[in-house]
């Protein structure tokens, strides 16, 4: 039986997955070749999309970019049995680009049926868990403390202390909440991780559970990911009819209940205690700390709040062992993280590396420069809050402490590449636009303070007064960056000052 | 054209999902789904079914981009207007598409056909402008695949 594999996430159907796989059914009833197709997540590769794959006896052969027009000729040139030049990119393991990777979280996606547990299974998937049912509350957590693990939602807090502070918290009902609400530009990786292997999520959840006494686990995800909710609810279904989830987890008599929630379309949503408000069915307003969500979270008991990579990656942590994944890495920036390469690139997807490659390798090894061919200006790195760098500091290292020496932040790891293109007056702007539509209203600096930066933004651009508005702005951003209450208004700033840091000519400086 | 509410399926829907630990976003979640909106004549209904005062039921609704009050559009087109698309083209093709279906993004198209939604990440970044149709998301979008993408009526 001939095996094809033909992706099914959200990128990859946006550029006609559905179509390719109809395609190669059609044409291979037509031609009366049986085979069989297999609807994986997506390698990561995304301009390769469609990446369609062969299992040959050497492993995968890869092809691509495939568009439906063209699965008539690879028929004709026997690409089913892993032959023909045309698109041909060779095994799919020795494409550079994947090659070169060192993938942890995304070792199995565009691999396994995101939606069997047995694929899962058969790529080292629940031996975490089993591990982590033979151990005591307090050893699990010793062992996220020992991997050194650190959150993966911007703020790369230490995972096992949040956990430490949750099972030292005495209360009949903890939970566990996976913040799925990933809605920085240039941010995919939450998103491939829950489409393409969305077990190892659950997993991780379910040990959290194990580790800190929680018996409800809530993954929070955005409501612009429908494909992902529809993934996760039926991976969800599968892992309580294999007793996986449910009151007696994998036989061991252990309870851990999972369920997903969608939200609204909100960016403040992702900020922690807002999501937890949101969650609680009210409007997602972001709360003062202390108490911290660890001793007062969701519905006011203890609460383990944590990104969906930080989570997936207990699962390895707990199958390869806390040395394994402090082995990788630089200084206190330990393990790996998934870059994601976006917007005016040329080879976009996502890059799991160890921490402490640079930007520089990231986009030209990785990235080829930028999809129009002309030269980079600026890359955006961490969401929409995060610093706009320009091309003379792509040498950076790609860890948390070289990121904050440089007033910028790694956060979620998306990159966001411009071109000469760019205008970086309207980036400034729109950062502050953006604080506009997205604020959650709480704290007058963040909710008043952006609109005043649009208008002061205007001025400048209109020539008003240009120098006084500068001092202005500055002094905005100033009151922004101390006085709110989150990092929505408090990190609005960085994309506005590194512009106007780098590019001054462009602020009449 | 005043929209056929469907009361029953609002009220099965708030008796289904009450107890729910945070039921409100998805009891809006489902009436939305089957409704196409949330009419404002099922608040009191939801407000009373979860103890909480309308207003508060309002505030929620009015807070998430995602819910309605109003009905939409026959179909629902959203722009990206964050920063990866921005990078590749995301503000011309707005401008493309403004023009094209003759309203601004926020707006429907005056014989109710089309309306036009700001979004804020698809989470498609690599391979932007991304533009949602309904359900389904397109990657990589020119002015000239937009015009074949919608059956558009003409600026009017």
């Amino acid at each position: 039986m001939i095996t094809i594999y033909v992706p099914r996430d959200t990128t990859a159907c946006a550029l006609g997955a559905d179509a390719v796989a109809d395609a190669i059914s059609a044409q291979a009833a037509q031609r009366d070749i049986s085979l069989q197709i297999i609807r994986t997540g997506s390698r990561g590769l995304f301009w390769l999309e469609t990446l369609v794959e062969v299992a040959t006896d050497q492993g995968r052969r890869a092809f691509g970019p495939v568009e439906a027009s063209d699965v008539g000729a690879l028929f004709d040139a026997g690409f089913y049995e892993g032959k023909g030049d045309k698109l041909a990119l060779g095994l799919s393991e020795e494409i550079p680009y994947l090659k070169n990777q060192q993938r942890l979280n995304f070792a199995r996606a565009g691999i396994v049926d995101p939606l069997s547990i047995d694929d899962y299974k058969s790529q080292g998937g629940y031996a975490g868990l089993s591990r982590a049912l033979a151990m005591q509350p307090q050893a699990i957590v010793d062992e996220v403390k020992e991997s050194g693990l650190r959150g993966r939602g911007g703020a790369a807090f230490p995972a096992g202390i949040k956990w430490q502070t949750v099972l030292d918290t005495p209360a009949a009902q903890k939970y566990i909440v996976c913040n799925a609400d990933e809605g920085d530009s240039g941010t995919f990786a939450d998103r491939l991780l829950m489409e393409a292997d969305p077990y190892q999520l659950i997993e991780g959840m379910t040990i959290a559970g194990l580790g800190t006494g929680a018996t409800q686990g809530y993954i929070y995800l955005r409501s612009e990911y429908p494909k992902a909710f529809s993934v996760l609810k039926t991976a969800l279904a599968n892992a309580y009819a294999a007793g996986y989830l449910g009151s007696n987890v994998a036989g061991s008599g252990k309870h851990f209940d999972l369920e997903v929630r969608l939200g609204a379309g909100a960016y403040i949503c992702g900020e922690e205690t807002s999501l937890l408000d949101s969650l609680e069915g009210k409007r997602g307003m972001v709360r003062a700390k202390p108490p911290l969500p660890a001793i007062v979270g969701l519905f006011g008991q203890p609460t383990v709040i944590n990104n969906v990579l930080t989570l997936a990656t207990i699962s390895s942590i707990f199958e390869k062992g806390a040395a394994h994944y402090k082995s990788l890495g630089v200084g206190r920036s330990i393990g790996t993280l998934p870059m994601q390469l976006a917007g005016n690139i040329k080879r976009g997807g996502i890059v799991e590396l160890a921490f402490g490659s640079t930007l520089r390798s990231l986009l030209e090894d990785f990235g080829a420069g930028t999809a129009s061919g002309k030269p980079i200006k600026a890359v955006q790195v961490g969401g929409p809050l995060g610093a706009y760098l320009p091309a003379s500091a792509l040498d950076i290292s790609l860890d948390y402490e070289s990121f904050a020496a440089a007033s910028a932040m790694l956060g979620h790891g998306g990159v966001v590449v411009f071109d000469d293109s760019v205008d970086m007056l309207e980036q400034a702007r729109f950062a502050m636009e953006f604080c506009v539509v997205e604020s959650c209203g709480k704290c007058t600096p963040c909710r008043v303070g952006s609109t005043r930066g649009v208008e002061v933004l205007d001025k400048i651009r209109a020539g008003e007064q240009r120098d006084d508005n500068l001092i202005l702005l500055e002094e905005l951003c100033e009151t922004m960056e101390y006085g709110s209450l989150c990092a929505m208004g408090g990190l609005t700033p960085f994309p506005v000052r590194s512009a106007i840091k780098h590019f001054p000519e462009e602020f009449g400086g | 054209m005043t929209p056929v509410i469907n009361m029953a399926a609002i009220g099965e829907i708030i008796d289904r999902l009450k107890d729910l630990p945070g039921a409100l976003l998805p009891i809006l979640h489902e009436i939305q789904h089957v409704q196409g909106f949330v009419p404002s004549v099922s608040v009191p209904a939801i407000a009373e079914a979860l103890s909480l005062s309308r207003a508060e039921v309002h505030g929620v609704i009015s807070f998430y981009h995602h819910f309605h009050s109003e009905p939409m559009g026959q179909q629902v087109v959203q722009i990206c207007r964050a920063e990866a698309c921005q990078a590749v083209g995301a503000r011309e093709l707005e401008q493309h598409m403004t023009n094209k279906l003759g309203i601004n993004v926020g707006e429907t198209t005056s014989d109710g056909a089309i309306s036009l939604e700001p979004v804020y990440c698809l989470g498609n970044c690599a391979c932007g402008p991304s533009v949602q149709i309904d359900d389904q998301l397109h990657a990589r979008v020119t002015p000239e695949r937009f015009d074949a993408l919608v059956s558009a009526p003409e600026a009017k």
